[in-house]
C-alpha cells in the first residue's frame, strides 16, 4: 500500500483578482453608475469608472435653444442644488452680456443659494448615511423632514420642487412673495436645532466613527491635483470656497468662515458638511437682516443678443464649482456651452482614495463624495 | 463583566426614552389620496388654461417654448386681426417649465393647479384649444400672474405644523 500523500494545511493559496461589475443598476451608485472594480479578496485593488448611460448632450442641446430656455437645462444637471445651477448659468450669461442685477435680486438669489446648499447638503449627509448601512433610512428620513421645510418655501417662490427653473438673466423670474420672509426667519431660528439632533444622533456614534474615521483618505496634494472641489476639497483641508476666493453676488458683504477638515477621509467630508449648514444659516441671518427693498429683475430684452465674445461664470455649488463657458456669435443662441461639472471632478479622486479598502468601503466613499448622476454624464 | 453589562442595559433604556420621547411628536406625514395638501400659489401644474378673448395669435408663447410643444396656426379674420384656427400642445412632452406663460404679453396663458396627469393613451396628453379653453371651474395657477394671488387659499406649510387634512 502506498502512503497517502500528506497535505500540509499552511501551503500558499494561489489568488487572482476578480472583476466585479458595480452598477449600474446597484441601489448604492445615487443613479446610473457603474465602478469595474478589481478585487484581491475582498481588497480592492483597482477601479474604473464607468459613465455615460445618463448622457442627455446638455451641452450641444443649450446651442439650439436660446439664453432663457437653456435655464431649464440646468435644473437637469445637479438635480438636488438646481438653483446653484440655475445661478452658475445665468451668471455667465450676465458677464457675457454685461447686465447688471438689482441688489434685491442679489440677495434673493443669495438667499435660495444658501437654502440649496443646507437642503443639498442634508441630502448628502443622509445618503451618505444610508450608504452606511446606518439603520436603514432612519438619519435620512429625519433630514428628509428638514428638507421638505426648504422645498415648501421653494415651492412657494418658483412653483416647482424640484426642476426650479427659478433664476432669469437679469434677476429671477417672480419676486419673493409676502409671506416668504417670516417663514425663512423660522426656519433660521429651528434649524440650529435640528442639526443638533443630527450630532446628538450621530457625532458620538461608535459605528460611524470606526466606518468612517480614516476610511478613504484624499491627501491634499491628490486633492489639488485632481481638481477636486467644494466639501471634497475643503475636507483635505485646502481653505478654497469661490464665495471667499473670488467673491460672486453680494457674498462679499456677509461674515462666514471656511470650515475645513484634517486628514480628508470621509468623517472630515461629513463633518465639513454639517459646519457648512451652520456658516449657511450665519449667511441666511445676515442676508435677512440686509434685505432690501426695490426691484428684483433688471430690463433685459426677450430674445437676448450678447455681443460677439465669451464668458466664464462661476459659482460655489453645494458640490463645489460650478462653471458655464458661453461662446457668443450675437445670435439669439449660444454659440457654444461648455460645463465644469464639480460632481464629476470630484468623481476623478474616487480610485487613488479607495484602492487598498474593503468593499464595503467603496460605497461609502463613494456616497461622500457626493454625486448627482445627471450632471456626471450631461 | 458587569460594569459593560450595566452600560448596555442604559443604552438601551436612553434608546427607548428617544423613542418614546418620538412617540408623542406630532404627525408630519400626509396620508396622501384621503388627504391633500394646499398648493403653493404659484404653483406650476397641469393642465394650460387659454383665455380666447385675451389672446392675439402672436405666437410668442410657441417661439419662448424650450420644447417647441405649442403649435399655433392664425388666419387673418375681420378688421385685420388674427383668428387663432389651432392652439395645441402635448402634455406629455411638456416640462412645465413656465415660460410660455411667463413670456405671453397679454396674460392670455394660464398654467393649472392640478399634479394628477396621468392618462391611458398618449393621444389623451395632446390637448387642442377646446380643451385649453378657459371655464371658470378651472382653477388658474398664480405663477408670473401675480392678480390672481389674493383669490387662492394659502399653502399648507410642514413648518407651521400644518399638515392639511382636507379630504376630498
Amino acid at each position: 500500500m502506498e502512503p497517502v500523500p500528506s497535505v500540509s494545511l499552511d501551503m500558499e493559496l494561489k489568488t487572482e483578482p476578480f472583476v466585479l461589475n458595480m452598477g449600474p443598476q446597484h441601489p448604492s451608485t445615487h443613479g446610473v453608475f457603474r465602478m469595474r472594480v478589481t478585487l484581491d479578496g475582498e481588497v480592492v485593488v483597482g477601479l474604473e469608472p464607468v459613465f455615460g448611460y445618463l448622457h442627455r448632450g446638455i451641452e450641444k442641446l443649450a446651442e439650439t435653444r436660446t439664453y432663457t430656455q437653456v435655464i431649464p437645462l440646468t435644473d437637469r444637471l445637479l438635480y438636488l442644488s438646481s438653483m446653484a445651477c440655475n445661478h452658475a448659468y445665468v451668471r455667465s450669461v450676465e458677464k457675457l452680456a454685461g447686465i447688471k442685477v438689482p441688489e434685491r435680486g442679489e440677495y434673493i438669489r443669495v438667499i435660495i443659494d444658501e437654502l440649496m446648499r443646507i437642503s443639498s447638503h442634508l441630502m448628502a449627509v443622509g445618503f451618505f448615511l444610508n450608504d452606511l448601512g446606518c439603520s436603514v433610512y432612519t438619519p435620512l428620513l429625519y433630514m428628509y423632514r428638514e428638507r421638505e421645510k426648504i422645498l415648501d418655501m421653494f415651492e412657494m417662490v418658483c412653483g416647482q420642487r424640484l426642476t426650479y427653473n427659478y433664476m432669469r438673466i437679469g434677476g429671477v423670474s417672480n419676486d419673493v412673495p409676502e409671506e416668504f420672509m417670516p417663514i425663512l426667519k423660522r426656519f433660521v431660528a429651528e434649524m440650529p436645532h435640528y442639526i443638533d439632533e443630527y450630532e446628538q444622533l450621530l457625532a458620538q456614534n461608535e459605528i460611524l466613527l470606526a466606518r468612517t474615521k480614516g476610511v478613504g483618505i484624499l491627501p491634499r496634494d491628490l486633492a489639488i491635483n485632481s481638481s477636486a472641489a467644494g466639501p471634497v476639497l475643503r475636507a483635505s483641508g485646502v481653505k478654497w470656497d469661490i464665495r471667499k476666493a473670488d467673491p460672486y453676488s453680494v457674498y462679499d458683504r456677509f461674515d462666514f468662515e471656511v470650515p475645513i477638515g484634517e486628514v480628508g477621509d470621509n468623517y472630515d467630508r461629513y463633518r465639513v458638511r454639517i459646519m457648512e449648514m451652520h456658516q449657511s444659516l450665519r449667511i441666511l441671518e445676515q442676508a435677512m437682516k440686509q434685505f432690501p427693498a426695490g426691484e428684483a429683475n433688471a430690463k433685459v430684452p426677450q430674445f437676448l443678443r450678447p455681443p460677439v465674445g465669451e464668458a466664464y461664470g462661476r459659482v460655489e455649488t453645494p458640490q463645489g464649482e460650478m462653471g458655464f463657458y458661453l461662446v457668443s456669435d450675437n445670435s439669439i443662441a449660444p454659440y457654444r456651452m461648455h460645463i465644469r461639472p464639480p460632481a464629476l471632478l470630484n468623481l476623478t479622486a474616487l480610485r487613488d482614495m479607495v484602492i487598498g479598502w474593503k468593499v464595503a468601503d467603496v460605497i461609502a466613499t463613494f456616497g461622500s463624495i457626493d454625486i448627482a448622476m445627471g450632471e456626471v454624464d450631461r | 463583566m458587569t460594569s459593560r453589562l450595566d452600560g448596555s442595559g442604559l443604552g438601551l433604556l436612553k434608546g427607548m426614552a428617544m423613542t418614546f420621547k418620538h412617540l408623542l411628536r406630532p404627525r408630519i406625514t400626509t396620508q396622501y389620496p384621503e388627504e391633500r395638501l394646499t398648493l403653493s400659489k404659484r404653483f406650476r401644474g397641469y393642465t394650460m388654461v387659454w383665455d380666447r378673448e385675451r389672446c392675439t395669435g402672436c405666437a410668442t408663447c410657441a417661439k419662448s417654448c424650450p420644447q417647441g410643444n405649442i403649435e399655433i396656426v392664425t388666419s387673418k379674420g375681420a378688421d385685420n386681426a388674427y383668428v387663432v384656427e389651432k392652439f395645441e400642445l402635448d402634455s406629455g412632452r411638456c416640462i412645465f417649465c413656465g415660460l410660455c406663460v411667463e413670456s405671453c404679453p397679454y396674460d392670455a396663458l394660464f398654467l393649472g393647479m392640478e399634479y394628477e396627469c396621468s392618462s391611458y393613451r398618449r393621444g389623451e396628453l395632446v390637448l387642442s384649444k377646446e380643451k385649453l379653453l378657459y371655464t371658470p371651474d378651472k382653477q388658474r395657477s398664480a405663477y408670473a400672474r401675480p392678480k390672481l394671488e389674493p383669490a387662492l387659499p394659502r399653502q399648507t406649510l410642514l413648518i407651521e405644523g400644518d399638515r392639511g387634512s382636507k379630504k376630498r
